[in-house]
């Protein structure tokens, strides 16, 4: 590779970059700034701005840095007379249709062309005609437009057409007349469209919730992760004295590279809807009242007490959902067993759960996230990718496209991707499972294996299912991925039996993509009816939440803001079990209807923005973060209400001060489960059974957990009108 | 991702004719490469249409050619020969650059609208004529002043030729 080794010179400083890199690349890496505004690492390079121009010797001109490759001794001079020179000429020439609403432009504070025109422009203006004005666009619910601002860096069409796969946005017109925008009013509705906001160097395109609602420099910015999928999108949430005013994304190229998703970005509307719970609330005389923290507390504690001494803990049921941070998790499920309940669950969305006992101990993909844009193959069964984690969509789309992955899907329906497929399986629902058994023949066929006994009924292949299994079996590294649409399949058990097969068959990993943002904490926390904390099976496992809401049991439990009807499959079952029930504690940040008809006290707690916790993502990885915003009313973080809760119900233990203390617990009793490798291989031995009764359903992006589903911009998108489908 | 292959709706806008001509254009470029006929698509297209593109034509080019529609409109919006709002169906375009401007190409300008009685841009209401709004150089400075009817060279213009021409046009 020495070859390749490119020696030059920037600013008179020997430094070495490797041939076919650009000038930009180079300074980059040497810390030497250069102004840019079409350039971003993430898109192709268009150097249609100019404002990069750089001095090099023995060129008769300025050369744009982001499109000159560099050579064997090139001198660069960024900082020289003709450099500087020509990028306060592009600057000039930038600003002369600009216009000078900075005072009331959202980008003000953090706006590219403000901070550059503090570097390179004049004092005055030389341009005295009229500016020109461009019509605004309506880009729909998310993205506000002031077109005049634009100064046709195409960052938000390069965007459009090579990140998200789909060209929503195009530069139309010539010359003076050049103007962004989708020709035919049309909104923008790709499920990360978001991120052409943080794109745009200046005003044109801005978020439109938070339009005119603060200023760059008012807010404090703080680190978060993302509470909506298991992909742990790393996000900075920007708080105004105590408010989050706007989440915006963090770069980690580890996880979300520099994305997020829209549901990432716009959901922290709903932290503040209308229905949020401020104070604890009992019933008295049928009504729900507001109480103080002392009463609600001792009246939950002495209703558990005296159930479990009444009508056992057997007859009491703990529902949590899959976004509790884990020291929640944790604390939830000690509490649980310490009170001898062993009904304790959080995938309140399987079906089924008959072959619970094979599940890996950290649901995950059984890779990192950028393994898997190394995959030669890959089979995803069951999933609507782009809704259920937009992100993890994101690299599954760069592996088809740079690593020219083989990408075949088996799903109950024709789900739109933004790549080349080698093979669409899409069949009913119920027909899923003999679909994929015949790919697994196909595989075990092709590399003449003896089948699986449990892929011993597969039907002969088809051309269809061959090119799948072909799809599968190509290069060394594949992926089978179980979806969210596979974790709710009413014959899950069998689907995954014959997924570990063809995966064995196939020499890929099996990997799961959990619904939530922290199944892979509470799965670890024991948040479980049959494993304890780590994944320790338990001797007489407990109810899972279907059975328990099914059992019409005496007490739930409700932990995170659980709303049956929407958070669960089981909605009918849970609304009568929780009607019958004698006693319903809810923690919850909200107090909707349903918690409204059955909940006995009601816990106000904090959202992922007013608690500090962790979230362990798909990959296994741990990522903490502290609460950023202040709660709203009387609302307490979760873990700190366990704790107390804990407390009053005499159990040991529960002397927590902080939440990094009670993960420290947590992560001590994981023991080496605690570090980011995660088995997923199946390895149970399960016979074919036939489903469940349940159906199985799509679960929209925007309706996927009460935040989400309480953020008016995102519930006003086009996707968001699309209903639920039974398949 | 869609392979190139064309949809019903692209086959309804579309007539035989245009879809034979882009077909041409098509085998012209290697396979895969298909977007490097959309000049030639949307021409045959507006040629179809007796001489403006409407969005749904546009659409329809896309989807013949297997492009997000926004790629199609953006060709459409950058090139001048393309009209995408509803003109007449000959269209005057009389060159008012430096050379042709030195002849007199501004008198040229002034007659055709008088006698057509349209300003430039706008089209005659009988939606036979359309006179474009700025032609640029047509590489015919020798014989100035210029205009170009339908592809044809009209040169060294007087008013009298200009009438002759107009005149004879059907």
């Amino acid at each position: 590779m020495s070859q390749d080794i490119v020696n030059l010179e920037v600013n008179g400083v020997a430094v070495q970059g490797r041939k076919g890199q650009m000038i930009i690349h180079v300074t980059d890496a040497a810390n030497v700034y250069v102004p840019r505004f079409c350039y971003h690492e993430k898109l192709s390079i268009a150097a249609n701005c100019r404002m990069c121009l750089v001095e090099v010797e023995k060129a008769p001109k300025p050369l744009p840095a982001c499109a000159t490759p560099i050579s064997e001794g090139m001198k660069i001079y960024t900082k020289s007379p003709k450099a500087i020179g020509a990028q306060k000429a592009t600057m000039e020439f930038l600003l002369i249709n600009h216009p000078l609403d900075c005072p009331i432009c959202d980008q003000g504070g953090e706006c590219e062309l403000q901070d550059l025109a503090m570097g390179f422009g004049r004092d005055a203006a030389r341009y005295e005609e009229t500016k020109r004005v461009v019509k605004d666009k309506n880009l729909g619910p998310l993205v506000s437009t002031d077109m005049t601002r634009c100064i046709h860096c195409t960052r938000c069409v390069r965007f459009t057409a090579e990140i998200a796969g789909l060209q929503e946005l195009g530069t139309l017109g010539r010359g003076e007349q050049t103007q962004i925008g989708t020709f035919i009013e049309h909104s923008v509705d790709h499920e990360m469209s978001g991120n052409i906001i943080d794109l745009c160097p200046v005003g044109a395109l801005n978020s439109k919730p938070f339009r005119y609602q603060g200023r760059s420099w008012e807010m404090v910015q703080q680190p978060i992760v993302s509470p909506h999928d298991a992909v742990g999108t790393n996000l900075n949430a920007h708080v105004r004295r105590g408010k989050l005013m706007r989440v915006v994304p963090r770069a980690n190229e580890a996880v979300n590279e520099t994305w997020i998703a829209d549901r990432d970005r716009f959901s922290y509307e709903g932290v503040y809807a209308d229905d949020r719970l401020e104070t604890p609330l009992i019933r008295r005389n049928g009504e729900l009242v507001p109480t103080t923290w002392e009463v609600a507390l001792e009246a939950a504690a002495l209703a558990l007490k005296d159930g479990v001494a009444s009508f056992g803990p057997d007859r009491i049921g703990v529902l949590s959902l899959p976004s509790a941070t884990s020291e929640e998790a944790w604390l939830l499920a000690r509490l649980a067993r310490g009170l001898g309940i062993r009904n304790i669950d959080h995938r309140l969305r399987q079906l089924d759960t008959r072959d619970q006992a094979s599940d890996a101990a950290l649901p995950g993909l059984g890779l990192s996230l950028a393994e898997l844009e190394a995959l030669d193959g890959l089979l995803i069964v069951g999933s609507d990718l782009r809704q259920e984690a937009p992100v993890l969509a994101h690299r599954v789309r760069k592996a088809a496209l740079y690593n020219k992955a083989q990408v075949a899907f088996v799903n109950p329906a024709e789900f739109e991707y933004l790549f080349p497929v080698a093979s669409y399986r899409a069949t009913p629902a119920i027909r899923m499972i003999a679909e994929l058994a015949s790919i697994g023949r196909a595989i075990a066929e092709a590399s003449g294996q003896a089948l699986a006994p449990v892929l011993a009924g597969a039907g002969v292949p088809t051309d269809g299912q061959v090119a799948a299994a072909r799809a599968l079996a190509s290069g060394s590294r594949r992926l089978l991925l179980l979806g969210g649409l596979a974790e709710r399949h009413p014959a899950f058990a069998d689907l995954r039996a014959v997924a570990g097969a063809v995966a064995t068959a196939a020499g890929a990993t099996l990997g799961y993509l959990p619904g939530g943002a922290n199944a892979a904490g509470a799965a670890l926390a024991g948040l479980l009816p049959h494993r304890e904390a780590g994944g320790k099976a338990v001797a007489q496992p407990g109810l899972a939440a279907g059975a328990m809401l099914a059992a019409g049991l005496d007490a739930y439990v409700l932990f995170g803001g659980v709303e049956p009807a929407q958070d669960s499959v089981f909605g009918d079952a849970a609304e009568t079990a929780l009607a019958k029930a004698r006693f319903v504690l809810a923690l919850t940040p909200y107090a909707p209807a349903s918690v409204r008809r059955h909940a006995h006290v009601v816990l106000p707690i904090g959202t992922f923005a007013e608690t500090s916790g962790s979230f362990v993502n798909l990959e296994g990885r741990w990522q903490s973060f502290s609460a950023v915003a202040r709660p709203l009313g009387d609302c307490r973080p979760g873990w700190k209400v366990l704790r107390v809760l804990g407390n009053l119900l005499d159990l040991a233990g529960f002397d927590y001060e902080s939440s990094e203390q009670v993960r420290a617990e947590f992560v001590a009793a994981l023991g080496a489960l605690a570090g980011k490798a995660a088995d997923t291989a199946y390895r149970g031995q399960w016979q074919l059974q036939g489903p469940v009764p349940g159906r199985l359903t799509s679960l929209p992006i925007y309706q996927s957990d009460p935040i989400v589903r309480r953020a008016p911009a995102l519930q006003q998108t086009r996707t968001a009108s699309r209903p639920a489908v039974a398949y | 991702m869609s392979a190139a292959t064309p949809t019903s709706a692209a086959t309804t806008a579309l007539s035989e004719y245009t879809r034979h001509e882009i077909d041409a254009w098509i085998a012209k470029f290697p396979a895969g490469k298909q977007r490097s006929a959309s000049l030639a698509a949307l021409r045959a297209a507006q040629h179809q249409n007796n001489g403006f593109l409407t969005t749904e034509l546009m659409d329809a080019v896309a989807a013949y050619l297997a492009l997000p529609p926004i790629q199609v409109y953006e060709v459409a919006a950058f090139y001048s020969m393309f009209e995408t709002k509803p003109v007449g169906r000959i269209h005057v375009s009389v060159c008012t650059n430096i050379s042709c401007m030195l002849c007199g190409s501004d008198g040229i300008v002034d007659h055709i609208q008088k006698k057509l009685g349209i300003k430039i841009g706008e089209s005659t209401p009988d939606g036979k004529f359309y006179l474009k709004r700025e032609e640029e150089c047509l590489a015919a400075c020798n014989n100035a002043p210029m205009m170009m009817i339908d592809h044809v060279y009209y040169e060294h213009l007087t008013p009298e030729k200009v009438d002759q021409v107009i005149d004879s046009l059907k």
